[in-house]
């Protein structure tokens, strides 16, 4: 491979004359190769596959000696000219499908669109290709599927529709700008088996970007990694994850969460804290002009779970299968029916003050930390909050002190509590939301999938936290993910839910390493493991 | 000094703006869009307009009985200063800078005998003693002296401003947006100082019908049309506050209600109810007829009630787009947080869900208020607006609709109402959109 597909040269691009994003960085993609560029989120990646189209947004400059497309400069080209080589020469698939295609427009239309524009062909003809694309991308029925609207199909679907418009050019390189982040874990292999059968049948290269190691590593031929604009080490897969030079990129692959780590966990037996049995959680699907019940949607469909005192328990399922509805409503944030007796109080038969008064056994830290907190409150009163509403007899002093003493319990120095939310990164966001929840002495807190909007080191660091947190407070914790990996670090129990149901519990080291039902079996095969040769 | 049931209100609007003011100093997520605001030339340039158009205003809103007076009649300070602009008062018809008045009458000449021709105006141009050949060298000259009277009197405060200014002040006041604020100042105290200087002595806008000065009139309207605009917001905005975000947060028959409410209400026509109230005001006043014993009085009391009736007839728009949004925030990860933390619903409502929703408060009544000073135009001309005796921009241009169908034309009423009504509604247009993007977290890309 002498003759290089892309070539990158001294990249750089800055935003508003004086951010730099991209720093000075080259590297090469060759023809029928997979190399993937792998960075935390912020280190550039997006924004240097986003250069090589010109895409950039209007407050950004790009300086660079040569981006050359088959020995081709493209930085001297023209706008027009460029946008015969994006769709055609470069496809592009993005990270969210579903705002990536247009809501109205059948997707055949929209594949076709694409067909027309770069190809002369008759209509028959077009529409037979967009046809042949969507059998490529193994779209089920294609011939029905073809007059569908983006929002008949599921997340996958509709990214597998993604890469058939991606395709409808034929092009020699296609980038992949984390195709399959929002995706579940089944679903992501399966998108990641057909791009790869996809590259082999068309012999087209494949620039992946990706902040996710372990899938990096079970696909790419070559990676890249990124820090703060730079990349500081590029190499084969095979040594690259074997002999990792650059401390930043050992300081990530340690970061990963492994599946050995559960082997570790003591079993020994604790008085349970949170028994909860039966539990429902229906929605009613009204109808007509009375709004009668017609149907019900059954998010939780009668599950049954305790949690021990000081443990944690993973609850396990794909997007939709109710387990985030389910912590929810363990609040009374969403109405639900069966039994759930914390501390030996029932917490269903409660209402009004009573209720209010035991909310202090439960708390929640949410997936998003953006959202969670009010971005007109400072932090301190954030924090303070919860003890203003159960505890109005403490003083301000006193309520002040506890502040600080939660700020530094999580890591966070004590002037935080005069700041406003937005100034924090998103792991330290997650962090005040945690002494959010410990302000009031929760006995449990449902952590509803608390890493998985924070990259890798980070979301290290917030399991850490957790784990600190629980051996000095003996708490408990509900941990919702959908991340096997991150449950092998910190659970002690499992519990699989599928479909409103809890298919499959046990200790930690039962259900990952002797999974009995076959969905549970599904799930962990799917897990891209670090694929290293020891 | 007499205070009318609208001065009341502006004052009490006064010390809410100033009180809010104090109370939102030192706030971060207040502080940012104010200086991006503090930052945009045409938010300032507009702002310092708008002020200007305020500070008329509020003069004009200090009424009081002068004590040399005979009459019964209440002034305000800014009458009291235009004093010879008030009682210049023609007998007809003139045009801007004219001498002589508009129409052809008999005039009785010196040696007795009576001649068909334009007479000479009581007032306007009463120092000349050859109109055709002094005037026009005369209004140069006196407005070049008004000219540098302003711009004088202006440099001197600026120096004075700069003589007493900090260090770091100092720094502020050379960027260029101060610069181009102090520019307009400067442009806007010189020319009206020019047009004080002048008035006196001419008419400068003509005079209407009764010979009342268009000037003065025009000058008379900037009230009417702020009042209309801020006081019909003070009476909409609590509505559409509370019903929306009542409406969003409990949902349910709380919902269904204040639907219901504001869906019926949109459904009739607006100006039947405007109508209706101010026939009903007009009954009332004329039932009780001592309890309204001064035109003025008259005239602020069917004001007031306009007003009132333009802020029922108007919340609905905002109402929607607040319950709209609480909606949204209900379902934000922080007010879930927060009833998980037993914080009660009225806390959740005031600390979590208001705070969240004034920027959409904020826009929205910097937009309606331009729209407000139009509707008030708009309703005048088809009779239902203020009194007739009130000076409005809506009763000049109601005017104009005769003076346009004379032969030949009178345009400088209607030309007067449209040059203060396009300035006054161009800069709230223009503050409006610089407020917007100041606040609209989706544009400032800060949240």
């Amino acid at each position: 491979m002498n003759n290089p597909l892309l070539v990158v040269d001294h990249l750089n691009v800055t935003f508003n004359h004086k951010q730099t994003v991209v720093d000075d960085i080259s590297f090469e993609i060759h023809a029928g190769e997979t190399f993937a560029l792998v960075g935390e989120s912020g280190s550039g990646k997006s924004i240097t596959a986003l250069s090589v189209l010109r895409l950039l947004p209007n407050n950004a400059r790009l300086n660079a000696e040569a981006i050359s497309l088959h020995g081709d400069n493209l930085l001297g080209r023209s706008e027009f000219e460029l946008c015969k080589i994006r769709g055609r020469r470069i496809g592009f698939i993005f990270q969210d499908p579903m705002s990536s295609l247009n809501p109205v427009m059948t997707i055949g239309s929209q594949i076709e669109e694409v067909i027309k524009l770069h190809f002369n062909l008759p209509r028959d003809a077009v529409k037979q290709r967009a046809l042949e694309l969507l059998q490529q991308v193994e779209l089920p029925e294609p011939q029905q599927r073809i007059n569908d609207y983006p929002h008949q199909l599921s997340g996958g679907q509709r990214q597998r529709v993604m890469i058939a418009i991606a395709l409808a050019g034929q092009p020699d390189l296609l980038i992949a700008d984390e195709p399959t982040t929002s995706l579940d874990v089944t679903i992501q292999a399966q998108i990641l088996a057909l791009l790869k059968n996809i590259q082999q049948q068309t012999g087209m290269a494949l620039w992946l970007i990706s902040h996710d190691l372990a899938l990096v590593s079970t696909i790419a031929d070559r990676v890249a990694v990124m820090q703060q604009g730079k990349i500081v080490e590029t190499g084969l897969t095979s040594e690259f994850f074997n002999r990792p030079k650059h401390p930043y990129t050992r300081k990530l692959l340690n970061a990963l969460p492994s599946m050995q780590s559960c082997l570790m966990h003591s079993v020994e037996e604790k008085p349970p804290l949170l028994q909860v049995s039966d539990f429902y959680c229906h929605y009613p699907i009204r109808k007509g002009l009375f709004k009668r019940v017609v149907d019900y949607v059954r998010a939780v469909d009668g599950v049954s779970f305790d949690i021990q005192q000081g443990k944690t328990l993973a609850l396990v399922g794909e997007s939709g299968c109710g387990k985030t509805t389910l912590g929810k409503s363990l609040l009374n944030l969403i109405p639900g029916s069966g039994r759930v007796v914390i501390n030996g109080v029932e917490l269903n038969a409660l209402s009004g003050e009573a209720l209010r008064r035991q909310r202090a056994n439960i708390q929640i830290v949410f997936q998003d930390p953006f959202s969670s907190m009010n971005p007109r409150m400072l932090v301190g009163d954030i924090i303070a909050e919860g003890i203003r509403a159960l505890h109005p007899e403490v003083s301000s002093e006193q309520r002040k002190a506890r502040v600080r003493q939660l700020l530094q319990q999580v890591g966070l120095p004590e002037d935080s509590a005069l700041r406003y939310p937005h100034e924090f990164s998103g792991g330290q966001r997650q962090r005040i939301c945690i002494a959010r929840a410990l302000a009031v002495d929760p006995k449990l807190i449902v952590c509803d999938e608390p890493t998985s909007a924070l990259d890798v080191s980070v979301q290290a660091q917030i399991i850490q936290l957790l784990k600190t947190l629980q051996r000095e407070k003996g708490v408990s914790y509900l941990f919702i993910t959908h991340d096997l990996a991150v449950v092998a670090e910190i659970a002690d129990d499992v519990a699989v839910m599928y479909r409103g149901k809890i298919i499959e519990q046990g200790s930690v080291a039962d259900v990952l390493t002797r999974p009995k039902q076959a969905y549970t079996k599904k799930l962990l095969a799917a897990v891209p493991v670090l694929k290293t040769d020891h | 000094m007499v205070v009318l049931w609208t001065d009341a209100l502006i004052y009490l609007l006064i010390v809410v703006i100033l009180a809010l003011g104090l109370h939102l100093r030192g706030k971060e997520h207040i502080k940012r869009p104010l200086q991006q605001i503090g930052r945009s030339k045409i938010g300032m340039v507009s702002l310092v307009v708008l002020l200007f158009f305020v500070l008329i205003g509020l003069l004009d809103s200090v009424h009081f009985k002068p004590t040399d007076d005979t009459k019964n009649e209440i002034i305000s300070l800014l009458d009291y200063w235009a004093t010879p602009l008030r009682e210049h008062g023609e007998k007809t018809y003139s045009a801007p800078f004219a001498t002589k008045l508009y129409s052809k009458e008999m005039i009785a000449m010196p040696d007795g005998s009576m001649q068909w021709g334009y007479p000479r105006l009581e007032f306007g141009g009463r120092h000349l003693n050859n109109p055709e050949m002094e005037k026009i060298p005369d209004i140069l000259q006196k407005a070049l002296y008004g000219l540098a009277q302003g711009a004088s009197l202006i440099v001197f405060f600026m120096l004075l401003m700069w003589g007493l200014l900090a260090e770091q002040h100092k720094r502020l006041m050379l960027s260029s947006t101060a610069k181009t604020v102090l520019a307009v100042v400067f442009v806007i105290v010189s020319f009206s100082y020019a047009l004080i200087y002048l008035s006196p002595y001419y008419h400068v806008f003509g005079t209407d019908k009764v010979g009342e000065d268009v000037f003065y009139q025009a000058v008379k309207s900037i009230r009417t049309g702020l009042v209309i605009g801020t006081l019909t917001t003070l009476i909409m905005l609590p509505m559409a506050i509370i019903f929306g975000i009542l409406a969003g947060f409990f949902r349910g028959w709380v919902d269904d209600v204040i639907q219901y409410i504001y869906t019926t209400l949109n459904s009739i026509p607006g100006v039947l109810l405007i109508a209706a109230s101010i026939l009903m005001v007009q009954v009332y006043m004329a039932s009780h007829e001592s309890d309204f014993t001064s035109v003025i009085v008259r005239a602020d009391t069917r004001l007031l009630f306009l007003c009132m009736i333009l802020g029922v007839t108007s919340w609905t728009g905002l109402c929607r787009l607040l319950r709209a949004e609480t909606l949204k925030l209900r379902e934000m990860e922080y007010v879930q947080a927060a009833s998980a933390l037993g914080v009660k619903q009225g806390a959740i409502l005031l600390r979590h869900i208001l705070p969240n929703v004034m920027h959409i408060v904020l826009i929205s009544v910097v937009l309606d208020f331009s729209s407000l000073v139009l509707a008030e135009a708009v309703l005048s001309y088809i009779n239902i607006g203020v009194d007739p005796t009130s000076y409005s921009w809506g009763n000049m241009i109601n005017g104009a609709r005769l003076e346009m169908a004379r032969e030949p034309i009178v345009w400088w009423s209607l030309t007067a109402a449209f040059v203060f009504m396009f300035a006054l509604v161009l800069a709230a247009n223009l503050f409006a959109d610089v407020v917007q993007d100041a606040f609209d977290p989706r544009r400032s890309g800060n949240e």
